[in-house]
């Protein structure tokens, strides 16, 4: 069903289309709660809590934005009351919020790079080839899949909050910004570093394997 | 003679202004559109001329290709007929 039409079946209180929703957002739902909150069960109640939001707010829904950058937002907003309340209660919080950015990092480690000379900050061993196969073969296995889960999940934050939206479901710039309430510069730049860090780790990570092979 | 000699020194010009660290930290900007008409014009030209980069830039590509095909976690049944049940609370409810 289209979003009009889910929306009007879902104020006439039809349970098909609610299921439908469900069915649509639940598990990208939960993987965004996961980067808010720090354990699992916190995060399934907050996308709980997220549906309950969608519910009450459905009426009142102006169709401003997509359904789902609606109902993403309802979740960021769920998201953030419950870490400040988590944060509140945790022993030794520190004061105020953590914006836990980090110190500038280079897209590329700079013993890549040549670093006198005519060629100075040109490749002075390039990077490998990828073929098209890649992402497959990540896939087949566990571990490569593991790999990948574990280069984003150890991203700061907010990096990873936006290479989620952005890159796994596929957003754009100005739905990320509104979801998240931050600039579009700031978001460029987390999505250039967050993408650069999961490049970096994977090519890490295929070039043991080639290595050990 | 010296239409290939300044091809050449243009050439040599517009690709030696990127280096190819700047290229890796502009990869971003470049996917995006963000970059002006010179500015893309370099950075293409560059491409054209430095494998290490083309390759850079294929990795970037599928690295946005597996991370958006990783595949997500089922629901819980339970889960579901959770969400179901306080569906139909809150139909009870805003019927009354």
């Amino acid at each position: 069903m289209e979003d009009v039409a889910l929306l009007q079946a879902l104020r006439k209180g039809d349970e098909t289309a609610f299921a439908q929703l469900i069915d649509h957002y639940q598990a990208s739902l939960q993987r965004l709660a996961m980067t808010f909150v720090s354990s699992h069960a916190v995060a399934e109640e907050v996308v709980q809590d997220t549906w309950i939001g969608v519910l009450e707010g459905i009426d009142r829904f102006e169709e401003r934005s997509s359904l789902k950058t609606w109902i993403f937002r309802i979740l960021t907003n769920q998201a953030k009351t419950r870490g400040m309340r988590e944060r509140r209660n945790a022993p030794l919080s520190p004061l105020g919020y953590s914006t836990e950015e980090e110190p500038e990092t280079p897209a590329v480690d700079p013993s890549r790079f040549h670093t006198a000379g005519y060629w100075v900050d040109h490749w002075k061993s390039l990077p490998r080839y990828w073929d098209d196969e890649t992402p497959e073969r990540l896939f087949l296995s566990k571990e490569g899949l593991a790999q990948i889960e574990k280069a984003i999940s150890a991203l700061p934050q907010t990096q990873r909050q936006v290479i989620t939206l952005r890159d796994m479901e596929g957003l754009t710039a100005v739905e990320v910004c509104n979801i998240l309430s931050i600039a579009e510069t700031n978001q460029r730049v987390l999505l250039h570093r967050a993408r650069s860090h999961v490049r970096r780790a994977l090519e890490q990570y295929l070039d043991e394997g080639d290595a050990q092979s | 003679m010296t239409h290939d000699y300044f091809k050449n020194r243009m050439i040599d010009y517009l690709a030696g202004q990127l280096t190819c660290k700047a290229v890796t930290e502009a990869i971003t900007d470049y996917l995006e559109g963000n970059l002006g008409l010179m500015d893309r014009i370099r950075f293409q030209m560059h491409l054209g001329l430095c494998r290490g980069c083309r390759r850079y830039l294929r990795q970037v590509r599928l690295t946005l290709c597996t991370v958006g095909t990783l595949p997500k976690d089922p629901i819980p049944p339970a889960v579901r007929d959770e969400l179901l049940q306080r569906f139909r609370t809150w139909k009870a409810r805003s019927q009354t």
